[in-house]
Parts: structure tokens; C-alpha cells; sequence
């Protein structure tokens, strides 16, 4: 299972945060978190203009099993929400690392980013897990 | 180590997600869930139910030592293969577990009692059996197959050995047949028309992988939740334990009061809290979006506080349910803590779908 994208970095915890043209930084699950969860049916969507600390919860997941809380992988500004997730969680299941992204942060300092691990090492990371 | 059912092969050549449950090496599901669900309540599942365990009451005391066993009165049972749900009590009217025997004849009975509570029961049902003349024998060596949905019947009935087809087509609802080792009871958890086939373990492969042939679709432990929950039946561990008596887990409708001198475990306890308001329990349906969990806080109108014990999603309803023990003062509506904040639900009889259909009267 090697379709980790190389074009973002990952956390621990299993968000993927990838830094945009604009500087901001968009924040969803990974393949492997969704897998996990199951069937997502609830998706607690932080509010924009909230800011957030790097670490922080700031949204929750809700599969049928489980809820999950989503971890800020960087400090900043939340800018953008995923809305159509309130009505189409499941879209998570189906496209975790495009169409299922769940906020963009503005970022303060990008250089955090260079403290979440590179897709390779995030797969050995749950390889081990 | 986790104990593994014969079909543990099975499952995994299917790519089922497995999990320990209650020691137990399961399939939690084997894709969506949310699919397995539908496909019990539109057409037909399947599940491997072979954890739980089965328990054969032999011997010429048999009926009497069950009436003194269990919470339900087993004199009901007058057909042979009738079966029984019923609570096992402690002393002080606690749920040790609860069960369904089927009467085969009068010094015969047969008991299905949950997986994660077998050692327990065990211990219980053998050191109560003590002066009966009887005989208590697990059935280890038995595998369990459910299979649930409005087209199960027809799927299973032609797959039977010999004759045995024949007498499954014709059993009523909460009853059971058998040829040799094979048993087949028209029971469930899932709210639909099915069979609960109890048959030899170097038996169980074959059947499956029929059953798989045949278009019965896989369905996990995952999927039995969901369905569980919203035909409003309790699961053990959850919604009631050894700290609850009956008349508070929504179980009065299992405890039989007559005849008034059948001296069953639990009776005086129990007799005791039917003179007081105990607390009642109910379904719940979340107005406000969210997801409806175990342990979360219900809040009455009048600041009384209750607790949800089993809830989630019901894929069939699309909205969250739950069931919960709350004081005798709820209303038609009550508030839900989740995560801090309150939430609005509404306060139903707790069964949500029976049959493919949504129960709840302003759905």
C-alpha cells in the first residue's frame, strides 16, 4: 500500500498537511487513519477564524466505530473549512488526500512543517505501528 | 493469546478487518459496514457467531433446575424447539447474562450464552446445579453461523442436510429444529427474519463458503452492532451488567412474576425494587448533528441526569440513535453532553427498525 503522496508531509497522529502555492497549508486524514475508522458519518468542523496551536484539537472525525479528534499540525489561522463534509462525510473514506481535506490553516511559521515526517517515513511509521 | 472461531481463515482470505473482542479474534467488518447493514435489512447477511457459547441442561431436573436458573420461567416452553430469552440473575438481582434456551424435551434443554461472559457463566451455572439431578455441558466443538435478512430462509433452506431444509422452512419465529448435530433456531440480533444455525465445526467452512456461493454477503461484528442497536435489543457489558437489575435495563417484559412461588435467583432483590420507581430505560434519536455515544450524559428538563449506554449511527435512519438509562422524570425531549455541548434529542420506545422498516412514528 504505497499511495502516499510525496508532495505533503504527515503527522503522527495521522493528519497529511500540504503547504500551498498561496503559503497556506491544508490539513486532511490520511488514507491509512481513514481505513482505520471505517465508515466516517460525522465530521465537528473547527470555525473559521479560530486560531489554533501547533498540536491542538481542533476537529473531530466520527466514523461508525469511533470518534477521532484532528490534531493542528502547525500554528495559525483557520481560513477555509470543508463544508460539503457536513452533509458528505463519507467523502473522506472515498478521497482522503483530495476531495476529503477538512481545513487550510495560515500558517505562521512554515518552517513546523519540517517537524512531521515525509510520506516514506510516515508508511514505515504505520508499517510499525 | 486470542482464541480463534474455525472460520478465522475464512474471514481473513475474504480481507476482513479482524479485532480482539472479548478475547476473540473477529471480523469487525470486511469493507463498509454501512454496506453489511443494508444487505441484512434489504436482503441477506451472514455472520460468524461461533465465540458465543453453547451449553446443553441435560438430566431428569432439567426444567426444574432452569426455573430456578433463570428470570423467565421455562414451563412457557411447551413445543418441542421453542426457545426463550431470559436473564440469569445473582442474588441481589444483578445480570450475570442474558440468553435464549430452546426446550428440546423435558429433561433436555440447550442454551446460547454471550462469548466474553463464558467462564463466569460457567463457574455460575454449574455451582448452582450442585443439588439438581443434571448434567451441564459446553459445546465447544460447535461453530455458529446467523444468518440474517428477509431473503435468508430461502438462501439457507435448500442447503441443509437431508430433511432438515424441509422442517427449517416451516419453523415459527423463535423456534428450532435439528438433524444430528445440526440445529437450526429462527433467531437473531439484528431485527430481521433469519436462522442462527449451530452445526459441527468441520462442518462450518463448507457451510460458509456455500452461503458465500449462494450470494450471502459476509457482514461483521461491526455491522451486528449497528443492527442491534436498532432493533433496540441490549447488549451485554453495555447496557446492562451485574450492577443492573432487569426492571432498569428495559428487561421488566423478561422477568416472570408468576407463577408468585417459583423461587428464581434474584426473586426477593428483585421483588424489592418493583415496589420503588426505578430508573427507565429508553431510546433516544439526536435532533442536532453529532454522534450519540456510550457514556455520554443525557439531561432531563428538570436538571436530573441519566446516562446513554449504547449508541451510534443507524445507517438505516441516517441520523444518530441510542439507548439510555435515565430517571422516571424524562420527558418527550432531553439534552445530550457531547464533548460540552448540549444537544437536543427526542425520546422514543427503544426499537428504531424491525423488518426493513423505521419504527419511530414522525419519521
Amino acid at each position: 500500500m504505497s499511495n502516499t503522496p510525496d508532495d505533503r508531509k504527515y503527522a503522527d497522529s495521522h493528519e497529511w498537511a500540504l503547504l500551498e502555492a498561496d503559503g497556506n497549508v491544508r490539513v486532511g486524514i490520511t488514507d491509512h487513519a481513514q481505513e482505520l475508522l471505517g465508515d466516517l458519518v460525522f465530521v465537528e468542523l473547527p470555525e473559521v477564524g479560530q486560531s489554533v496551536g501547533k498540536g491542538d484539537e481542533c476537529s473531530v472525525v466520527e466514523s461508525v466505530k469511533a470518534a477521532s479528534d484532528i490534531y493542528s499540525p502547525v500554528t495559525g489561522e483557520i481560513v477555509a473549512v470543508n463544508d460539503s463534509l457536513e452533509d458528505s462525510p463519507e467523502v473522506i473514506n472515498h478521497s482522503p488526500y483530495d476531495d476529503g481535506w477538512i481545513f487550510i490553516i495560515k500558517p505562521v511559521d512554515t518552517a513546523e512543517l519540517d517537524d512531521l515526517l515525509e510520506a516514506d517515513g510516515y508508511e514505515s511509521f504505520t508499517e510499525d505501528e | 493469546m486470542t482464541k480463534k472461531t474455525i472460520l478465522n481463515d475464512a474471514h481473513r482470505e475474504l480481507g476482513a478487518r479482524m479485532v480482539d473482542f472479548g478475547g476473540w479474534d473477529m471480523p469487525v467488518n470486511y469493507g463498509s459496514q454501512i454496506d453489511e447493514h443494508h444487505e441484512v435489512r434489504k436482503a441477506v447477511g451472514m455472520f460468524d457467531v461461533s465465540h458465543m457459547t453453547v451449553i446443553d441442561i441435560n438430566g431428569t431436573q432439567a426444567k426444574p433446575f432452569l426455573q430456578y436458573l433463570l428470570a423467565n420461567d421455562v414451563t412457557k416452553l411447551t413445543r418441542q424447539g421453542h426457545a426463550l430469552y431470559s436473564c440469569m440473575l445473582n442474588k441481589t438481582a444483578g445480570i450475570i447474562d442474558d440468553l435464549i434456551v430452546y426446550f428440546l424435551d423435558d429433561t433436555h434443554y440447550r442454551m446460547v450464552v454471550n462469548a466474553s461472559t463464558r467462564d463466569k457463566d460457567l463457574a455460575w451455572i454449574e455451582k448452582q446445579a450442585g443439588p439438581f439431578d443434571v448434567t451441564v455441558n459446553e459445546r465447544p466443538t460447535l461453530a455458529m453461523i446467523a444468518v440474517q435478512g428477509p431473503k435468508a430462509r430461502q438462501k439457507v433452506c435448500p442447503l441443509l442436510p437431508d430433511r432438515l431444509g424441509f422442517s427449517a422452512a416451516e419453523i415459527k419465529p423463535f423456534s428450532a429444529c435439528w438433524f444430528g448435530e445440526w440445529f437450526v433456531g429462527r433467531t437473531g440480533y439484528t431485527g430481521e427474519d433469519g436462522f442462527e444455525i449451530i452445526l459441527p465445526e468441520n462442518k462450518a467452512e463448507g457451510f460458509w463458503k456455500q452461503l458465500l456461493e449462494v450470494g450471502v454477503k459476509p457482514c461483521g461484528l461491526g455491522a451486528r452492532d449497528t443492527l442491534r442497536l436498532e432493533a433496540g435489543m441490549n447488549l451485554y457489558g453495555q447496557d446492562m451488567d451485574e450492577s443492573k437489575h432487569p426492571l432498569e435495563s428495559g428487561l421488566g417484559w423478561t422477568v416472570a412474576w408468576q407463577p408468585e412461588d417459583r423461587d428464581f435467583i434474584g426473586r426477593s432483590a428483585l421483588e424489592a425494587n418493583r415496589k420503588q420507581t426505578n430508573d427507565q430505560f429508553v431510546g433516544l434519536i439526536l435532533e442536532d448533528k453529532g454522534i450519540l455515544r456510550g457514556h455520554q450524559t443525557v439531561v432531563l428538563d428538570d436538571g436530573l441526569k441519566g446516562e446513554i449506554t449504547s449508541g451510534g449511527y443507524s445507517p438505516t435512519m441516517e441520523r444518530s440513535i441510542a439507548l439510555a438509562r435515565v430517571p422516571a422524570t424524562i420527558g418527550k425531549t432531553c439534552k445530550i453532553d457531547i464533548r460540552g455541548k448540549l444537544k437536543e434529542a427526542t425520546v422514543v420506545k427503544p426499537c428504531f427498525v424491525r423488518q426493513g422498516k423505521v419504527q419511530i412514528e414522525n419519521e
